[in-house]
């Protein structure tokens, strides 16, 4: 395995401590203010901004409050999380510990995913480290009353675990169910305290903005989609890999750079995603347009895109929690309406009625796996019908 | 990492009822927020659901996984209703009114999601209406037909996907039926804390089962059967012994006698249509008699009995504890008439089942006295005697199977019946039970006193029991003590409750207990401290401050009910059920008490008599030791 | 003194309950471990985890049942994950799997006669990049081939064996 980033990251270059030895003389406010000032967005996907997460768990009751770093990175076409905690593990446990600062909270865990194993003896040997060298442990790099450290929790093979909640009853041993939302996490969150989830490139994200000030990352980007991110590409293009690129990038101009400039549609945001057809490639990634959490899965023009969504929807009949009755039944019933597809056997009636049950499946399921399951069954079909009916194979 | 919230509800964080962030503004705490639903204002107090406010307003939400007995679980999602902002459809069970909003509960959106959960459950509930044991009782049933469901949309199982668990005596489970609302699943980890059923595996491959997927027999159930009252459709139900029943009616050699249990006399009527709380025990009689059984006696009689027993028992204890200095004597003495309780004791806490009051429960009692005496005194071969008891329970049909309750020679209660079965065997003799004439009990074991009723209700025997003991013991009239006897500290349905009687004076004891101690002035300034349990998860709490020497250990007389209210809770009442069911049914039961002639149970005529023409070595004797007492079985949780 | 393997596994998850924690929130590591060690997550095990941890065994079932990676059935000492999402599938994973079953004559969901292998599907293992990739226990494999696979199998073979002539040299 190697890892292949393309062009030269800016994590690389903030220095390992750089980042913290600036946090210790901030005050929590400051830590927030400058989060805020930023602008950054959750890297996750969901796009809450940082800040106010911070902000919300900073100003919440608790006896005891954590910080979650989520490295269950699961969606399909994503990746990048894999390359930080690969090769730049110690900035997120930076942004960590500055995220503890900022909400006063004492313990760090990382979950990570269990398809991630082989990555737990270099981190806990880099927590090791950082531990001898007064990084972790009581009063972090001599900050009197500050004392934080981290533990690694593995998952063991649940998609569904990387969303918030779900991850939260999985360190609490339970089966990974989402919860009813409110309360949420910064409110009521592991153990029932104020508890932070960050995405892994949040965190890094943070130490950046930390050691290189807000305004540099609030130049990047757009008006709502602030600075640089991290983009896993895969699929049918000639350079896949890890690529930073500005936020508010279109679609035609990201496939040129990565060499899938012939494609006749992209994935965006992975499984939960949507399908783009090459006739809208000149739309922006941003949040104003097509959310991401960094995830571009490119189709070539040979790629039978109700495959694609044979695969999609095999992928989330597998990973539905099974809580609730949109996801759980209708997952199956939109991966049997593929499989009629396939055989040239769906009435035109009934796949109008299961692009009614996908609109209701985003509407109606407790968390954001079931809302999002559809998206890409309902745009593949919206966008590729001349593939999907009549077909004799 | 952090080790806090030990004794927190155990339920999965995702399954407890929301809370709301804390308020800084003192002002502002207990403040009131006024919510528009349907275009209607309805003010109510901070926190408060979507789905309780709608109620308020009398908008009605339809609802398929919450209950009232249970932490939100919002899983069902057929209460979703549109909040004005909200990108998504809300959980209106799940969503805590925090700040003013809107909300339509009826939109277009709403409807169409509605019926496409209710199509997606229908896709994998196998089985026919009307060939269902809750056809007209049903929550699925009842949403189809309120939603318009005239197809299925997405199908409809043509053959059955589950094989159906019949290997419990007590309760059946068809997992073809189960829509997964999990209530049963929080009904018995969260509500009685068994543990014994739990969500397996994830996706569509979902579905509610037993430790290692065992039959309902070889895990830890103790029957109690509360998981059936809270079933939406007939996933969970009794096993039905009617048909054997009819069978046994219709054969004229067989001689059918029915003992009728205080609580389904408080509830049948539910059944019938009848307000929660209206009695229909004498109506009841006509019925059982047209249904065609021979005798129809009052399970009170064998409660008077079991009082009298249970008491002499636990006399007998304190006097080997207190005066014999005998350091084996296990106290404090718990009460045994429960077999839900007595399933959970022997698994959970099997060091404990010394403790348990050797005495049978009444249903028990009642048979090996039918099967014996009675059959003597009438001259009816016992064999050809079919004994039945109309029970409030599920575990009833458990205990009158154990193989120890065979010592009249016979099995001595053939059939246990809930509730809901003979209801269905009173509407299929087509007989409508609140229209019938009354009539009374048959004798001899017609007679019963208020004593017997209670225990019907949590705290029933423990007021019984005091009646008696105060009379017997301290030779004073109980309502010297209590107005009009009714033992009021006992009542009511806290989970846990505790009291203490000083016994002030010994009079003279009467001769029925005289002979069994040589002296009863150590009784004199002694200080009877009981408690009383109801539900098994408050028996939990209990037994572990046994356990840990707490102030329940130092109790003499426990008592305690596996079900929520007691009897009256019982898992074999009718469907559904409610804190306010239950309470209405209480009423019931107290007011048949305070309207007996007779409420004492050792001034029972016919329990006297029993005592002197049969069981003439008098309560705890041989003989009755012989009929009236049993044995139980520690077994541990661990399942092989 | 002669100690059962259920007496053992009792004291291992005493001693793993001591290093995570008494409450619930160590179960997910408790159950990797055991796992690990006996390469199934058996009836007792579950039984004395929810003993230790004061919960109900069903609870413990139901999480087993409910993650992935968790067996309560007897898997080989490799436990092959070929994952099948999209890219990987796009990268020609069907073919892999073809040649993953030819060499060990098993199919997907089972474990091999000597109890060495168990393959399996997985879903998206984060190496979109570089499909087909599979997940050899916790070792990642990439850009596999049919050919590849072979070498792979070959590998997990002689890794035993060099342990094997360790341990008697030992």
């Amino acid at each position: 395995m190697q890892n292949s980033t393309y062009g030269n990251l800016t994590f690389s270059t903030v220095k390992p401590g750089e980042a913290l030895a600036k946090a210790k003389n901030m005050k929590p406010v400051d830590i927030i203010a400058a989060m805020s000032d930023s602008g950054m967005k959750g890297r996750g996907g969901a796009g809450f901004p940082t800040s106010i997460k911070w902000n919300l768990a900073a100003a919440a009751k608790g006896d005891e409050k954590f910080v979650v770093c989520n490295a269950d990175e699961g969606e399909p076409g994503t990746f990048k999380d894999r390359v930080i905690l690969t090769d730049y593990p110690e900035l997120v446990f930076e942004g960590m510990t500055i995220a503890a600062m900022a909400i006063g909270a004492k313990v760090g865990i990382v979950y990570l995913r269990g398809e991630y194993a082989y990555l737990t003896k270099q981190l806990e040997d880099l927590l090791a480290k950082c531990r001898e060298e007064n990084l972790l442990g009581k009063n972090v790099l001599g900050k009197q009353g500050f004392d934080f450290d981290i533990e690694i929790r593995m998952g063991s093979g649940a998609y569904v675990c990387g969303e918030e909640t779900a991850l939260i009853e999985s360190l609490e041993g339970q089966r990974g169910e989402p919860r009813n939302r409110p309360p949420f996490p910064v409110d009521t969150g592991f153990m029932g305290r104020p508890t932070i989830v960050n995405n892994v490139e949040t965190l890094a994200w943070a130490s950046c903005i930390i050691a290189k000030g807000p305004e540099w990352f609030n130049a990047i980007g757009t008006e709502k989609s602030k600075g640089p991110k991290l983009f896993s590409i895969s699929g049918d293009c000639e350079k896949p890999g890890v690529y930073e690129l500005p936020m508010g990038i279109t679609i035609a101009e990201l496939l040129a750079e990565v060499g899938g400039a012939n494609a006749k549609a992209v994935q965006i945001g992975g499984a939960s995603g949507q399908c783009v057809p090459k006739t809208q490639f000149d739309r922006q990634i941003a949040f104003e347009d097509i959310a991401t959490g960094g995830s571009v899965i490119v189709f070539g023009p040979e790629r039978d895109m109700l495959t694609v969504a044979h695969n999609f929807m095999e992928f989330f009949v597998e990973e539905s929690c099974g809580q609730c009755t949109p996801c759980r039944e209708g997952n199956a019933k939109l991966l049997e309406g593929v499989n009629m597809l396939r055989e040239g056997k769906c009435s035109m009636s009934y796949l109008k009625e299961l692009c009614a049950l996908g609109e209701t499946m985003q509407l109606a399921s407790k968390c954001g796996l079931g809302q999002s399951s559809p998206n890409a069954f309902l745009s593949i079909v919206s966008n590729f019908e001349q593939e999907m009916m009549g077909r004799t194979n | 990492m952090a080790r806090i919230n030990k004794n927190e509800s155990r339920a999965p964080r995702s399954m407890q009822i929301s809370s709301f962030p804390e308020l800084d503004d003192p002002k502002a705490i207990g403040a009131t927020i006024t919510a528009e639903i349907d275009g209607k204002d309805v003010k109510v107090p901070m926190g408060t659901t979507i789905l309780e406010a709608a109620k308020k307003l009398g908008v009605r939400i339809p609802t398929l996984c919450h209950h009232a007995d249970l932490c939100v679980a919002g899983v069902c999602r057929i209460c979703v209703v549109e909040v004005e902002g909200q990108r998504t459809l809300q959980a209106s069970c799940a969503y805590p009114i925090t700040a003013p909003i809107k909300v339509r509960t009826y939109s277009a959106k709403v409807r169409r999601a509605r019926r496409h959960i209710l199509d997606l459950m229908l896709s994998k509930h196998y089985g026919e209406c009307y060939a269902c044991a809750r056809s007209n009782n049903c929550e699925l049933q009842a949403l189809a037909k309120e939603y318009g469901v005239d197809k299925f949309r997405f199908g409809h199982p043509s053959e059955p996907l589950f094989e159906v668990d019949r290997s419990s005596y007590a309760i059946h489970r068809d997992m073809n039926k189960c829509i997964l609302c999990r209530r049963c699943i929080r009904t018995c980890i969260d509500l009685q804390e068994v543990g014994v059923l739990e969500v397996i595996d994830r996706s569509d491959k979902t579905r509610v089962a037993t430790f290692m997927d065992k039959p309902l027999s070889d895990v830890i159930c103790i029957n109690c059967g509360q998981c059936i009252n809270r079933c939406p459709t007939s996933a969970l139900r009794a096993n039905d012994p009617t048909d054997e029943l009819w069978a046994a009616i219709d054969d004229p050699k067989k001689h059918v006698v029915i003992q009728t249990a205080p609580s389904p006399r408080a509830a049948m009527g539910e059944c019938f249509g009848l307000e929660p709380g209206t009695p229909v025990t004498k109506e009841l009689n006509t019925a059982l008699r047209r249904c065609g059984f021979d005798r129809v006696f009052d399970t009170n009689f064998t409660a008077d009995l079991t009082i009298i027993e249970e008491g002499t028992e636990l006399l007998l204890r304190l006097y080997k504890a207190l005066v014999e200095k005998d350091e084996t004597v296990a106290l404090p003495q718990f009460t045994s008439c429960s077999p839900g309780w007595v399933k959970y004791l022997e698994h959970f806490y099997p060091d404990y089942t010394d403790n348990l009051s050797s005495a049978k429960s009444p249903q028990q009692m009642f048979g090996s006295v039918i099967k014996t005496y009675y059959a003597q005194k009438h001259n009816i071969d016992p064999t050809d005697i079919v004994s039945v008891a109309l029970m409030p329970c599920a575990a009833k049909k458990f205990e009158c199977n154990r193989p120890e309750m065979t010592s009249s020679g016979y099995k001595d209660v053939d059939y246990g019946l809930t509730t809901r079965e003979m209801a269905t065997m009173i509407s299929e003799a087509g007989l409508d039970l609140p229209s019938l004439p009354q009539s009374d009990f048959d004798d001899p074991f017609g007679q019963a006193t208020g004593s017997g009723v209670i225990f019907g209700a949590t705290g029933g025997v423990m007021e019984a029991a005091i009646r008696s003991v105060v009379e017997l013991v301290c030779g004073i009239k109980v309502e010297n003590l209590f107005d009009h006897a009714d033992v009021v500290p006992v009542r009511g349905f806290e989970g846990v409750k505790y009291a203490e009687l000083p016994i002030t004076a010994v009079g003279p004891v009467p001769e029925i207990l005289a002979h069994l101690v040589p002296n009863w002035d150590w009784l004199k300034g002694a200080t009877l401290k009981v408690a009383v349990c109801h539900g098994t998860a408050n028996a939990h709490r209990v037994m572990e401050d046994i356990k840990a020497g707490g102030k329940f250990s130092e109790c003499h007389f426990i008592e305690f009910m596996a079900c929520p209210g007691g009897c009256l809770g019982g898992g074999g009442q009718p469907i559904p059920t409610s804190p306010e069911i239950r309470a209405a049914r209480a009423k019931a039961i107290y007011a048949e008490d305070s309207g007996s002639e007779v409420r004492k149970s050792h001034e029972n005529p016919a329990v006297l008599e029993l005592y002197s023409k049969f069981l003439t070595d008098g309560p705890c004797g041989h003989k009755a030791h012989k009929l009236l007492h049993t044995h139980y079985t520690p077994r541990g949780k661990y399942i092989t | 003194m002669l100690i059962t393997e259920r007496q053992r596994m009792v004291q291992d998850i005493e001693s793993w309950a001591g290093q995570f924690g008494n409450d619930r929130s160590s179960l997910m590591p408790i159950l990797q471990n055991v796992q690990k060690k006996y390469s199934r997550i058996s009836e007792f095990s579950m039984q004395a985890i929810a003993d230790r941890l004061e919960i109900h065994p069903v609870e413990v079932y139901g999480v087993v049942s409910f993650y992935s990676f968790l067996k309560d059935e007897v898997h080989g000492k490799f436990v092959i994950r070929l994952c099948q999402t999209i890219t990987c599938d796009m990268a020609g994973k069907d073919r892999v799997a073809k040649q993953l079953e030819n060499d060990l004559g098993v199919s997907f969901g089972e474990t091999t006669t000597d109890g060495m292998f168990t393959l399996e599907y997985a879903n998206c293992l984060g190496m979109c990049d570089q499909g087909p990739a599979m997940l050899v226990n916790d070792q990642v494999f990439t850009c596999v081939t049919p050919e590849k696979v072979h070498d792979i199998i070959q590998g997990c073979r002689q890794s035993l064996t060099a342990f094997a002539g360790l341990r008697k040299e030992s």
